[in-house]
C-alpha cells in the first residue's frame, strides 16, 4: 500500500451521473421521444463537449443536467445530491447554489449594467450588496471588461456579452458550468477568445458542459460525447487544442 | 416587504423601466383624479339641490286663507277668509304638541330710501319665530325681539342687498330709513341661502305694520314649525288636525278645497329626500364605475408588463430566483407604484377640486368635496386590486417554465 493515497484510492470526484435518462415532449396527440436512456458520469474539472446534428436532443440534455427542465425517467446525482422530486422553488435553490448558465444569445438583462448583471445571482444568494458588487467587479476584471462594468449590454460587442455572461455564470462560483453553443453566435477570432477564457477557468478546476455544433470548439475540451437520436453513439476524450495558440 | 436590498432593487427597476413605470402611474393617477372630481362634483350637486328645497326649514308648515268655494252655515260662496291675531293664539293653545315656532306675516311693499338712495322692497312684518321658520341667517345686530312686538317699535331688520342698494359701505345699525313715510331704526342685517329675492326683504314687527295701518288686526298668513321629532307622521296629522279646526272656525264647508290652504314641506320634503337618495346613487354608482375602469387598466397594464417582462423573469430564474421571490418583486413594484401614483392622483384631484369650486356656482354645483375618508378608501381600493391585478399575471409568470421563457425567439 502506497503512502498517502489509501484514503483517495482514485484521487477522482464524481460531478454528474446520469443514468438511464429519457425525456420525451408530448406534441397533442404524438410524443417525441427526444432522449433514450442516456448514461455517462463527468469527473470534477472535466471539460466536455456535447456534439450532434440539430435536433439530437443536446440542448434538452443540458436543459435537465441545469434543472431548467425535469426527465421523464432515469437518475440523475449532481455532486452527490440526487435530483429528484425538483419543484420550481427546490430548482431555483439548486440552479442558484449548483449551476452556472452560458447562453448561445447572452441573454443578459437589458436595462442592467454589466456590473448588475453579474451581481444578479448573488442577489438572489442573499450576498450584500457591497460585497456583490466587489465580488462582481472582480469576475469581471478577470473576464477583462473591469472598463465596461458600467456599461448596458446594448454597448457590448457580442464576444464582450458573452464574457459578462460568463462572469455572471461564475459569480454564483458554482460546481459546474452549463454552456448551450456559447460560440453560435459569434464570430471565429471571438469565438476562440470565449473557448479561452472557458478553457482558463476550467484549468481552475470548474467542470464545464458546452454544447456546440462546430468540431473546431468540441476540439478545444478534453472530451467529446456525440449524440444521434437520443443516444449517445460516442464519447472519447481528446488531446485538448488550445485556444490561446489561435488567438 | 422592509428588506432594504430587496427595495433597492425595485427602485433601479422602476427608475429604469420609466415609460413602463409612468404608464402604469398615469392610469392609477388619473382614475383617483377622475374619481375624485366627479364624486366631488356630484357632491356639489347635491349640496345645491339640498339648499334649493331645504332654503325653509324643513319642518316648515304654511297657512294661507283664499276664497270658499262652497256656500256653508248660511255664508255664500266665494267669501274671503281672513286671519286675525286670535288665530295666533289658538294655534299656540291647541296644537302646542305640535308646535315649535310660530310667525305671522303681513307683507307689503313700499319704497324704503336712506339719505338720497331709495329703491322699493317687500317688508314682512313678522314676529321672533320667523326667524326660525325662514332659517334667515343674521349678519349683524339682531333680529326682531318680542320687545318689539309688545312695544309696537318701528324696528327693521333689513337684508343684506338692502344694505348694499342703501348703504354702499356705510354701516346700518342704528341709522333711521323710511319705510312709505314711516322712519324705521334699522337694528340687524341679514343673509337668506334663498337666494336675492329673499335677501332683498325687510323684516318688522308685524304689530307696527297693523298699528300704521290704522290699528287693524288682520294677518296675510301664519307661518309656523312642528318639532322635527314628530316626523313626516306627525306632520301630516298635524296638518289634518289645523285644517279641521280652521274649517270649523272660520265656517267653511269641510269638503270645500278651497278657502284656507297648507303648505306642508313634510311631503315635498320626503321627495327631495329621496331625491337626494337618488343623486347620492348616481354619484357613487359614477364614482364606482370610475374605480372600475382604473382598476382593469391596471390590470391591462400589468398584463402588458409582465408579458413584457417574461424573458426577464426567465433569465432572473435560471439565475436562482424563487416563484416566490419573481411575484413578490412584481407585486412590490406595482402596490409601489399605485400607492405613490395614487397619492399624486388623490393631491390633483383634490388641489382641482377646491379651485374649480367656487366658479361653478353657475352651473349648480355648489361647494363640490370629497370627505377624506371616501377618497382615501378609493385609493386603497385601487391598491389594493391593482395588486390583485397585478397577481394574477405575476403568478402565472412566475410559473412559466425559464427554458420556455428563454427559448429564443
Ligand atoms: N419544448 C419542446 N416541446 C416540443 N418539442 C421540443 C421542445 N424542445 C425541443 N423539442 C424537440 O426536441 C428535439 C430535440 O431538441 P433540442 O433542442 O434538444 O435539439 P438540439 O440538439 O439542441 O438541436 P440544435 O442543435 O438545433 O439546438 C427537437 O426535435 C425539438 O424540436
Ligand atoms: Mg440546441
Amino acid at each position: 500500500m502506497k503512502k498517502g493515497l489509501s484514503l483517495r484510492p482514485n484521487n477522482k470526484v464524481s460531478m454528474i451521473q446520469i443514468k438511464n435518462l429519457h425525456k420525451s415532449y408530448k406534441m397533442g396527440a404524438s410524443s417525441l421521444h427526444v432522449l433514450k436512456g442516456i448514461n455517462f458520469n463527468i469527473e470534477e474539472g472535466e471539460l466536455v463537449a456535447i456534439m450532434g446534428s440539430s435536433g439530437s436532443g443536446k440542448s434538452t440534455l443540458l436543459n435537465i443536467l441545469g434543472m431548467l427542465d425535469i426527465a421523464d425517467e432515469g437518475d440523475y446525482i449532481l455532486d452527490n445530491v440526487p435530483i429528484k422530486n425538483l419543484n420550481e422553488t427546490k430548482a431555483a435553490k439548486y440552479r442558484n447554489k449548483f449551476l452556472g448558465f452560458v447562453f448561445q444569445s447572452f441573454n443578459l438583462i437589458n436595462y442592467k449594467s454589466a456590473l448588475e448583471n453579474v451581481s444578479l445571482p448573488l442577489y438572489y444568494q442573499g450576498v450584500k450588496r457591497k460585497e456583490r458588487q466587489e465580488s462582481a467587479l472582480d469576475y469581471l476584471d478577470r473576464v477583462g471588461l473591469k472598463d465596461w462594468a458600467t456599461h448596458l449590454p446594448s454597448e457590448l460587442s457580442g464576444g464582450q456579452k458573452q464574457r459578462v455572461a460568463i462572469a455572471r455564470a461564475m459569480a454564483s462560483k458554482p460546481k459546474v458550468l452549463l454552456a448551450d453553443e456559447p460560440t453560435g453566435a459569434l464570430d471565429t477570432t471571438t469565438s476562440y477568445e470565449v473557448m479561452d477564457l472557458i478553457q482558463k477557468i476550467n484549468e481552475e478546476g470548474k467542470t464545464i458542459l458546452v454544447v456546440t455544433h462546430e468540431p473546431d470548439i468540441a476540439q478545444m475540451c478534453k472530451r467529446i460525447v456525440k449524440l444521434k437520436d437520443g443516444v449517445i453513439i460516442e464519447d472519447k476524450k481528446v488531446k485538448q487544442v488550445l485556444a490561446s495558440s489561435y488567438v | 416587504m422592509f428588506n432594504r436590498d430587496r427595495w433597492r432593487e425595485i427602485f433601479e427597476t422602476i427608475s429604469k423601466n420609466k415609460l413602463r413605470t409612468f404608464l402604469s402611474g398615469f392610469t392609477v393617477a388619473l382614475g383617483i383624479f377622475i374619481f375624485i372630481i366627479l364624486f366631488g362634483l356630484g357632491n356639489g350637486l347635491k349640496n345645491t339641490f339640498q339648499e334649493f328645497f331645504l332654503d325653509d326649514a324643513g319642518n316648515a308648515i304654511f297657512l294661507y286663507p283664499g276664497k270658499t268655494s262652497k256656500p256653508y252655515k248660511g255664508y255664500k260662496a266665494n267669501r274671503r277668509i281672513e286671519f286675525k291675531n286670535e288665530d295666533l293664539k289658538d294655534i299656540e293653545e291647541n296644537f302646542s304638541f305640535f308646535l315649535e315656532y310660530l310667525s305671522p306675516r303681513i307683507d307689503r311693499s313700499a319704497s324704503t330710501s336712506y339719505k338720497n338712495e331709495s329703491n322699493s322692497y317687500s317688508t314682512r312684518a313678522i314676529s321672533p319665530g320667523h326667524q326660525y321658520v325662514e332659517k334667515t341667517i343674521l349678519m349683524k345686530g339682531r333680529y326682531i325681539n318680542q320687545s318689539d312686538i309688545n312695544e309696537k317699535k318701528k324696528t327693521a331688520v333689513i337684508g343684506r342687498l338692502v344694505a348694499k342698494d342703501l348703504f354702499k359701505t356705510e354701516s346700518p345699525i342704528g341709522k333711521y330709513i323710511n319705510i312709505g313715510s314711516t322712519a324705521f331704526k334699522v337694528v340687524g342685517v341679514f343673509q337668506d341661502d334663498g337666494g336675492d329675492r329673499e335677501e332683498r326683504n325687510i323684516y318688522i314687527p308685524f304689530t307696527t305694520r297693523q298699528l300704521i295701518e290704522k290699528g287693524n288686526d288682520k294677518l296675510n298668513q301664519i307661518v309656523m314649525t312642528y318639532r322635527k321629532e314628530l316626523g313626516h307622521a306627525g306632520a301630516m296629522a298635524f296638518e289634518t288636525a289645523l285644517k279641521k279646526y280652521f274649517k270649523e272656525k272660520k265656517s267653511i264647508d269641510p269638503t270645500d278645497p278651497n278657502g284656507i290652504y297648507i303648505a306642508n314641506p313634510a311631503d315635498d320634503l320626503k321627495q327631495s329626500q329621496q331625491f337626494a337618495i337618488v343623486l347620492q346613487y348616481i354619484v357613487s354608482f359614477v364614482g364606482l364605475g370610475t374605480l372600475i375602469a382604473g382598476i382593469i387598466g391596471i390590470s391591462n397594464i400589468m398584463v402588458f408588463v409582465v408579458k413584457e417582462r417574461t424573458k426577464e423573469l426567465g433569465i432572473r430564474k435560471a439565475l436562482g430566483a424563487t416563484p416566490k421571490s419573481v411575484i413578490q418583486m412584481i407585486l412590490q413594484e406595482s402596490v409601489f407604484i399605485t400607492t405613490i401614483s395614487g397619492y399624486v392622483g388623490l393631491f390633483f384631484g383634490v388641489i382641482v377640486l377646491e379651485n374649480i369650486g367656487l366658479k361653478l356656482e353657475d352651473y349648480f354645483i355648489k361647494n363640490p368635496y370629497i370627505d377624506l375618508g371616501t377618497s382615501i378608501a378609493a385609493t386603497i381600493t385601487l391598491i389594493v386590486f391593482g395588486g390583485i391585478a397585478g397577481y394574477i399575471p405575476a403568478k402565472r409568470a412566475s410559473s412559466i417554465k425559464p427554458i420556455v421563457a428563454l427559448r429564443d425567439e
